[in-house]
């Protein structure tokens, strides 16, 4: 009884995916912090819709709120795709203020924006597993891709069966490493770009269409 | 439901629970997620046998975050062998074949490090709180 109301389940999920496509889909961008989420959002929002999604720091967990930009419409070879993005926190196990008190804050800010940053995650989860409808991760291809959280993100959307892309952002750093990614996620398309000086977006708006349209 | 079994390591130790798979079988996803974090927030570092699905993974940092407080909570380390991935398949999924059996070493992000993490080898430095 209970594999088949499963199996019922997971043919109704999948059936709805592949054929409700009546509404822009709802495209989560995702990663750890510090990975370059919300200068891809503003990247993609900026080349298509003159907008910007959310001011983009160096500092971890600039992104304390999930921000949609609804009805991007990507033009790839004629044909329209239309998505509405949403830029998350980044994803962590762990939040200590103190980490911001080493970016100049005082002590009360680091204590709020941490407070803040733990919400945020809270909710970027609650998107994944509710709200979303297809994942772009993004990585720092500069640092180890092979955490507990990158592991533990990609795990739970392959187990939600979300369409994903993995981007390998900041290729325009020296220590960039691209290869690495792919071998820690072979099972997935890992796309390289710069979303800061906007290197290689003809790929990675391809992909987008061919995954998400 | 019984607690885990009360072990008092005083000043010098740290208390490690290791927690069976059959423990964890007839528990529900927040009861295992109250067990792991209550464990966690004493101090304790909890080993699961067969660890968390997806879904209870994505839960346990969701509850974490909501109770991290400053200078008191932090949140947790957790580490787990990567899944291996024969027979993993979309169909396995459609089919309930999904195993999630995997070693996972949870504890106080502030008491715990990672060394060093591969395919078969989890090296962590614990401290005392």
């Amino acid at each position: 009884m209970g594999l088949l109301t499963e199996l019922r389940d997971s043919i109704s999920r999948v059936a709805d995916r592949l054929f409700t496509d009546s509404e822009p889909r709802r495209i989560g961008i995702y990663g750890p912090p510090n990975a370059g989420k919300t200068t891809l959002a503003n990247r993609i929002a900026r080349d298509w819709t003159g907008d910007a999604i959310g001011p983009e720091s160096h500092i971890p967990h600039e992104t304390r709120r999930a921000r949609r930009k609804e009805n991007v419409e990507i033009e790839r070879n004629g044909k329209k795709v239309t998505i509405d993005i949403v830029d998350t926190p980044g994803v962590t196990t762990k939040v200590d203020y103190k980490e911001f008190l080493d970016h100049d804050m005082q002590k009360d800010d680091a204590v709020r924006r941490s407070r803040e940053a733990t919400e945020g995650v809270a909710e970027a989860m609650h998107w994944l597993r509710e709200d979303v409808e297809g994942v772009i991760y993004v990585l720092d291809s500069t640092e180890d891709p092979f955490t507990q959280v990158n592991t533990m993100l990609i795990g739970i959307i392959e187990s939600q069966d979300l369409p994903v892309l993995i981007f390998a952002n900041k290729t325009d750093l020296e220590d960039s490493n691209v290869q690495r990614i792919a071998n820690a996620f072979p099972q997935h398309e890992t796309v390289p770009l710069s979303a800061l000086e906007g290197n290689n977006m003809d790929e990675v708006y391809d992909k987008i269409a061919e995954y998400f349209g | 439901m019984s607690t885990v079994p009360e072990v008092t390591p005083g000043d010098d130790g740290v208390q490690i629970d290791l927690i069976s798979g059959a423990r964890m079988e007839g528990l529900a996803s927040m009861e295992k997620i109250r067990l792991i974090l209550d464990g966690v927030r004493d101090g304790n570092i909890v080993i699961l046998e067969e660890g968390l699905s997806p879904d209870e993974e994505s839960k346990l940092i969701e509850v974490t975050m909501t109770e991290i407080s400053p200078d008191e909570f932090n949140g947790i380390e957790i580490e787990t062998y990567p899944q291996s991935k024969g027979g993993q398949g979309f169909l396995g999924r459609l089919m309930g074949k999904e195993t999630t059996k995997k070693l996972t070493v949870i504890g106080p992000a502030n008491q715990i490090q990672t060394l060093h993490k591969d395919e078969n080898l989890i090296s962590a430095l614990v401290s005392r709180k």
